[in-house]
């Protein structure tokens, strides 16, 4: 049985061998199967911000052949000079050069925001996911306040807070938070119970487990939990700017929709994208720094 | 080191019942080997010697008073599943017990403390074979090798009772023979009393110096889980003399086992 098994293995090698394998059928693979390669996942990816262009493009020169004065799709050259003028030339009245103070009145706004509203996430979430009786406590209420919708609350805010910064914070902070606060709780409440016994029995108490179990299991999702509340606040941000403020990127495009200034309104609304991807890159880079043991496959 | 009295012992979930007069003493040192069919109640026996569910009757003692309704230091446990802290690597895991231990406010030993830790928690690696994996995530490591970790990883804690719920269940025949070799050197060099779930009738027979069954004795067929499982069965083991076939075979086929050969040529390895 072995003997002949062997024989026919020897028979087999070499050019026989060699056309067998050149003759691997080429079958059609089902759709989820067919991968692709790198080249071809840029190339993709590409794509649909090429039509997006193209189509612009078209449309743009055929309007600007009709009418040279049209401002509904202003041509790429008009856009750039109108950004570089924000992004360069000091503003007349204020001396200010306009695109960054907006970029860093609304980012300051953002982050403040977003950050009041991780914190809290942190700390509730934990204390709500871990603590049976902050859960009886917290859970229906904060349950219930995420089912309210953030801007419904937002004249509230500026008649309580003012028209100042205060407001527009507190607006982002409570448009995200309670989603984020229940988020992480579900997370410590999905723990495996196998797991906080075994620390149990290490001599971990309530407060040690939370530094040393908690807290690190907790850490990618709330990276993800960030990454997926920055889309709502720069929702809020917008809107709270729009209404009341006098710098930011919100509140300049508002303003300049009254000059019908799509020329400056398009090219921030590409910059306000870019802001947008580039942190969440950097969250997505800051999770990998972090929670090495959550990203396996991923360097080293 | 510390006796086990388990009391009139009940169990249910809602109507269901799991486990009834549950009555059995372990002296000191013993080794008690729980076998039984699927799903009759033995890690849910387990968890409540851990103190991670509460009986519905009776009373637990371990060493001279009622266990507190947590876990807690004297108990140590081995898990089936998620048995290692995946946030840390193998040598992490090791030195989380002495953190967790004598840590303080912020679960971490310094100093001088830290390097004695990681002397101990390298020793041990080494003792399970994992030495080359020490700076490995548990995500990276086989089934195996997480559950050997576990092991390691409960040992350090140094447990007067230690609890093992199929242990190992997911190890190659080769790895299995040498845990047991380990967990046999610990087992002597500590004394603890051990109480290890297994669907293994060789391993209950080879490392147990007492072998228990759980089973209905009770049956509704018109409702199932009106009655809950009890120990049908209570055999000491001299270790000196083998156990002999035929108090193999006799518990085998009460679990109802169909790998008898294999059963007892384990508990002759
Ligand atoms: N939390 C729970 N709620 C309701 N029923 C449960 C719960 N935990 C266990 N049970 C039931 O208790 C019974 C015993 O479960 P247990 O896990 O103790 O069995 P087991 O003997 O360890 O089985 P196995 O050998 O397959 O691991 C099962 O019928 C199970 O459905
Ligand atoms: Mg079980």
């Amino acid at each position: 049985m072995l003997a002949r098994g062997t024989g026919a293995a020897q028979t087999g090698t070499g050019a026989n061998l060699a056309s067998q394998l050149a003759s691997v059928p080429k079958t059609r693979l089902r759709l989820i199967n067919a991968t692709v390669s790198r080249g071809g996942a840029v190339l993709l990816g590409a794509l649909p911000f090429a039509a997006v262009a193209a189509v612009y493009l078209a449309s743009s020169a055929q309007r600007l052949a009709v009418n040279a004065n049209d401002k509904l799709l202003p041509s790429p050259a008009q856009m750039w000079a109108a950004f570089l003028d924000l992004a360069t030339v000091p503003d007349k009245r204020s001396g200010d050069l306009i695109l960054w103070a907006d970029t860093y009145a609304s980012l300051v706004r953002l982050f403040a925001g977003v950050g009041l509203a991780t914190l809290v996430a942190l700390l509730l979430g934990i204390a709500i996911g871990f603590i049976p009786r902050v859960r009886a406590f917290l859970l229906p209420f904060v349950t219930v306040v995420c089912v309210i919708p953030p801007l419904a609350l937002l004249p509230i805010l500026f008649i309580a807070l003012g028209l100042g910064e205060t407001a527009k914070i507190t607006l982002i902070a409570i448009g995200v938070a309670p989603v984020m606060v229940r988020d992480i709780a579900n997370r410590v409440m999905e723990l495996p119970p196998e797991l906080v016994a075994k620390a149990q029995t290490f001599g971990g108490n309530s407060w040690t487990m939370v530094l040393r179990l908690v807290l690190p299991q907790t850490m990618p999702r709330l990276i993800t939990c960030v990454r997926l509340a920055l889309g709502p606040a720069w929702l809020f941000l917008i809107a709270a700017e729009a209404i009341a403020s006098t710098e930011g990127l919100g509140y300049r495009i508002f303003l300049v929709r009254r000059y019908l200034s799509m020329d400056v309104i398009l090219p921030y609304v590409v910059w306000i994208t870019l802001l947008a991807v580039a942190t969440d890159w950097l969250l997505a880079r800051l999770s990998r720094l972090v929670s090495p043991w959550a990203h396996p496959g991923s360097g080293k | 080191m510390s006796r086990i009295v388990v009391h009139a012992l009940e169990k249910s979930y809602g109507d269901a019942r799991v486990l009834e007069r549950v009555n059995v003493t372990a002296e000191p040192g013993e080794f008690l080997s729980l076998v039984g069919a699927s799903g009759c109640g033995k890690s849910t026996f387990l968890r409540i010697l851990l103190g991670q569910e509460q009986q519905s009757g009776g009373v637990v003692i371990i060493g001279d008073r009622p266990i507190v309704p947590e876990p807690t230091p004297q108990r140590g446990i081995v898990f089936q599943r998620y048995s290692v802290f995946p946030h840390l690597t193998a040598l992490q895991n090791l030195l989380l017990v002495e953190d967790f231990r004598s840590g303080g406010p912020f679960g971490r030993v310094f100093g001088a403390r830290r390097r004695t830790a990681r002397q101990e928690a390298e020793t041990m690696l080494e003792r399970v074979g994992l030495a080359h994996a020490r700076d490995l995530y548990p995500a990276s490591l086989s089934g195996g090798m997480q559950q050997r970790l576990a092991i390691a990883q409960t040992l350090l804690g140094r447990p007067q009772v230690l609890l093992l719920d199929e242990p190992f269940g997911a190890l190659d025949p080769g790895i299995r023979v040498e845990m047991h070799e380990l967990l046999t050197e610990l087992w002597i060099e500590h004394g603890m009393t051990v109480v290890m779930v297994t669907h293994d009738i060789g391993e209950a027979f080879k490392l147990g110096t007492r072998v228990l069954v759980f089973d209905k004795v009770r049956h509704d067929p018109q409702f199932p889980s009106a009655y809950g499982a009890t120990i049908t069965y209570d055999l000491k083991l001299d270790r000196k003399s083998r156990a002999s076939a035929r108090d193999v075979a006799e518990v085998a086929a009460m679990v109802g086992t169909t790998r008898l050969d294999s059963a007892i040529a384990t508990t002759a390895s």
